[in-house]
């Protein structure tokens, strides 16, 4: 069973550059349309189930915004890392 | 401490070493490199830093990097080398941290020479690296005045939080005389509230002459100035000799004062009544008491190594009320004695007026004296 | 049975404030990497920052550690100026193209030859970024910049310097290596060799730095992704990825 996770995308930091939806390997990501950023970007977050919070968002993010949480088994939790 | 036969380059990289310097960064330039060479095996036998950089650029920015920290540091260098540091020196002074920067000065401009001079003195006082900042320079006349003013440059830098120079030329660099210097104390690292050296068990500090705001730059340049008005009224220092009745008053710092000294001895011997304001301080200038100067001077004479620089600060101060004239040998050369008494005599026997633009009329003596031919 | 977990969060070692970069730079994930690895190694505390003239001018603003700012590429200097009186801090300067390789050619030379124990994290973004994408001495040949506007003509305006492989050839360097930020894989890589640089300083081991092939969309008229692609595309082919020098000792090290 793929490990569920999910994201947070800081309003504060996301500049809506698109590096993390480019990189998502499950392809759950997009700019909300809907909203504005205080600075006028359009955020990134997750349009549809799916996210396993492997979060090489993260790891590609320029603007350190998305914190990543996973779902887990404890077997599982005890051996991740952080990339 | 007995008195020993120091030269003057040496005399102060001791001084500064007894003064608690722990970091020295410097460049091979005559006529200072002894500072460089005498740090060179010094600072290592005490395990302080020295460094022997790549360029005056380098060596300025160790100088701002070590500065940052809080530490005593210090630079040296000639004329051109110190027009190199002028970018750091801007930096450091917009950062408002101490440092000590010694210009033994040698003829320019350009690559000039390496023979004693006094050129330097606008880049010195007036500011040299770009923006407005104040910095305090220190003239000495001595090998003994070099190692006094040597260990005050530190305690004033530290004190203002502001670059302390030290200018000077080859012939006191250079030439050996008896000096008292100073003990050998262990350097005491002070705990600045501003330095950065760590943000252990504190909040974390910055160290930038960066004020992208104009506004805040502007309070910052109105700080600096207010920092430099404690520095005028505190901090002026110059020496006085022969002035209680002095009819004629010989302004001269460094070699050219020291110069002048010997000519007024014997002008006075000949019963001329002529006295000398040595300032020690070039900056800050000591206005108030040249002004005092001019209610019982009938003309006053600046000596300098240039082409007339202090001049400027003095004729500032006198604002016409009295007649002043200038004698200087810039390119190098270093007056004689006689020189001097020479002007002495033709000042004392009149007449000299208010009038004269005393650069010109020193402009066309000298070439009546050298017998060269006018362009 | 399930728990929460969290996988990634924000470096503590940055501060609060966002960056000024243009959406998309990589500078953010370079500076990103360098707090990671501050907290890791927990020496946020006793790290003191010198940070360059160019985009990366208000590093200063994003770390959580002391910071000093010294003049367009004198970094190398002012570090070595800090290090010298405070062996026991890490140092770190936070360079680009224009402050390293051009102005600051002889302080970045001379720091590395004398093996200054500090760790310098080189962005080579092929441009001068704050001035407005001028031509910078690591433009590609061909190149356009506002300053080489038919493209870097290598007869008149020379050709691009590669500082890893000239620093290599220094006995003072402990560590040099060149990564990229345009893919996770190489991000990872890159973390891992700025793990190395400053563990190298920690050791003694002299100097360390890692040079990153970096995006600037903005001044490369490309959107973030594309400029990506031109990094692996253009700008690996002409500097090659690798470690240029990397010492015995240095190799010992687990990271």
């Amino acid at each position: 069973m793929a490990a569920k996770g999910w994201i947070e995308v800081s309003d504060t930091y996301c500049k809506g550059c698109e590096l993390c939806i480019s990189a998502c390997p499950q392809g759950v990501m997009e700019l909300n349309m809907a909203h504005l950023t205080p600075k006028g970007y359009h955020p990134a977050h997750t349009f549809k189930d799916g996210c396993t919070g492997c979060a090489i968002c993260a790891v590609v993010c320029p603007d350190a915004a998305i914190t990543v949480y996973r779902e887990m088994t404890k077997a599982v939790a005890a051996t991740a890392a952080p990339a | 401490m007995p008195k020993e036969l120091w030269k003057g380059n040496e005399a102060i990289a001791e001084a500064a070493v007894r003064a608690g310097l722990e970091a020295y960064f410097g460049y091979p330039i005559t006529p200072q490199t002894e500072i460089l060479e005498y740090l060179s095996r010094r600072m290592p036998e005490l395990g302080r830093a020295f460094v022997q950089a790549e360029s005056e650029l380098g060596a300025i920015n160790m100088v701002y990097g070590a500065a940052c920290t809080g530490v005593r540091v210090m630079s040296s260098s000639s004329s051109p080398g110190i027009s190199l540091m002028m970018e750091g020196l801007s930096y450091i002074a917009g950062t408002e941290i101490p440092a000590v920067l010694v210009n033994v000065m040698r003829g320019g401009p350009g690559l000039g020479n390496i023979a004693p001079a006094q050129s330097d003195y606008n880049q010195a006082v007036r500011g040299g690296g770009h923006g407005d900042y104040p910095r305090i320079v220190l003239a000495p006349a001595s090998v003994q005045e070099a190692i006094d003013l040597t260990t005050l440059s530190f305690d004033l830098a530290e004190k203002y939080r502001m670059i302390t120079m030290i200018i000077l030329d080859g012939s006191t660099g250079q030439m050996m005389e008896p000096a008292e210097m100073t003990a050998l104390s262990e350097p005491k690292r002070k705990n600045f509230e501003w330095a950065t050296n760590g943000a252990m068990n504190r909040e974390r500090r910055i160290l930038s002459s960066i004020y992208l705001n104009p506004l805040d730059e502007e309070k910052t340049n109105l700080r600096m100035l207010k920092n430099w008005k404690n520095v005028q009224a505190n901090e002026v220092r110059y020496k006085e000799y022969f002035l209680e009745d002095a009819k004629y008053v010989i302004v001269g710092f460094g070699t050219a004062g020291r110069v002048a000294l010997s000519a007024v001895r014997e002008a006075r011997a000949q019963g001329i009544k002529v006295g000398l304001l040595r300032p020690i301080t070039v900056s800050p200038f000591p206005y108030e008491a040249l002004d005092q100067l001019t209610s019982q001077a009938e003309a006053f004479l600046v000596a300098e190594m240039n082409m007339g620089q202090m001049l400027d600060d003095v004729l500032l101060t006198v604002r016409g009320r009295v007649p002043v004239e200038f004698y200087g040998r810039p390119g190098g050369v270093v007056p004689f004695h006689n020189e001097i008494l020479d002007e002495i005599h033709r000042i004392a026997t009149g007449p000299v007026t208010v009038q004269t633009d005393p650069r010109e009329s020193w402009l066309t003596r000298m070439y009546g004296n050298l017998k060269i031919a006018v362009p | 049975m399930t728990t929460e977990n969290l996988v990634y969060e924000r470096p503590e070692a940055f501060t609060e404030m966002p960056t000024h970069y243009c959406p998309g730079c990589t500078h953010g994930v370079a500076h990103r990497l360098v707090a990671e690895v501050l907290d890791e190694m927990g020496i946020v505390d006793k790290t003191i920052g010198v940070a360059p003239v160019g985009c990366a001018v208000f590093a200063y603003n994003y770390f959580d550690t002391d910071f000093v700012e010294a003049p367009h590429g004198r970094a190398p200097a002012m570090a070595t100026g800090v290090k010298r009186v405070l062996p026991d801090r890490v140092v770190f300067t936070y360079q680009g193209d224009g402050d390293l390789a051009s102005i600051g050619m002889g302080e970045i030379v001379h720091a590395a030859a004398r093996g200054e124990n500090i760790t310098v994290i080189f962005i080579n973004n092929a441009n001068y970024g704050m001035t407005g994408g001028q031509m910078a001495p690591t433009t590609l040949p061909g190149m356009k910049t506002s300053s080489s506007q038919s493209g870097r003509d290598v007869e008149t305006q020379g050709y691009p310097i590669k500082v890893s492989e000239m620093l290599s050839t220094l006995e003072g360097v402990g560590y040099c290596a060149r990564r990229s930020l345009h893919d996770p894989k190489n991000i990872r890589l890159a973390k891992k060799a700025i793990r190395t640089a400053f563990e190298t300083q920690v050791r003694g081991l002299g100097f360390s730095m890692v040079e990153l092939l970096s995006t600037c969309p903005t001044n490369w008229g490309m959107t973030p992704v594309n400029a990506l692609k031109f990094v692996e595309e253009r700008m690996i082919p002409a500097y090659p990825l690798g470690d240029y020098k990397i010492s015995d000792a240095i190799k010992q090290i687990k990271v």
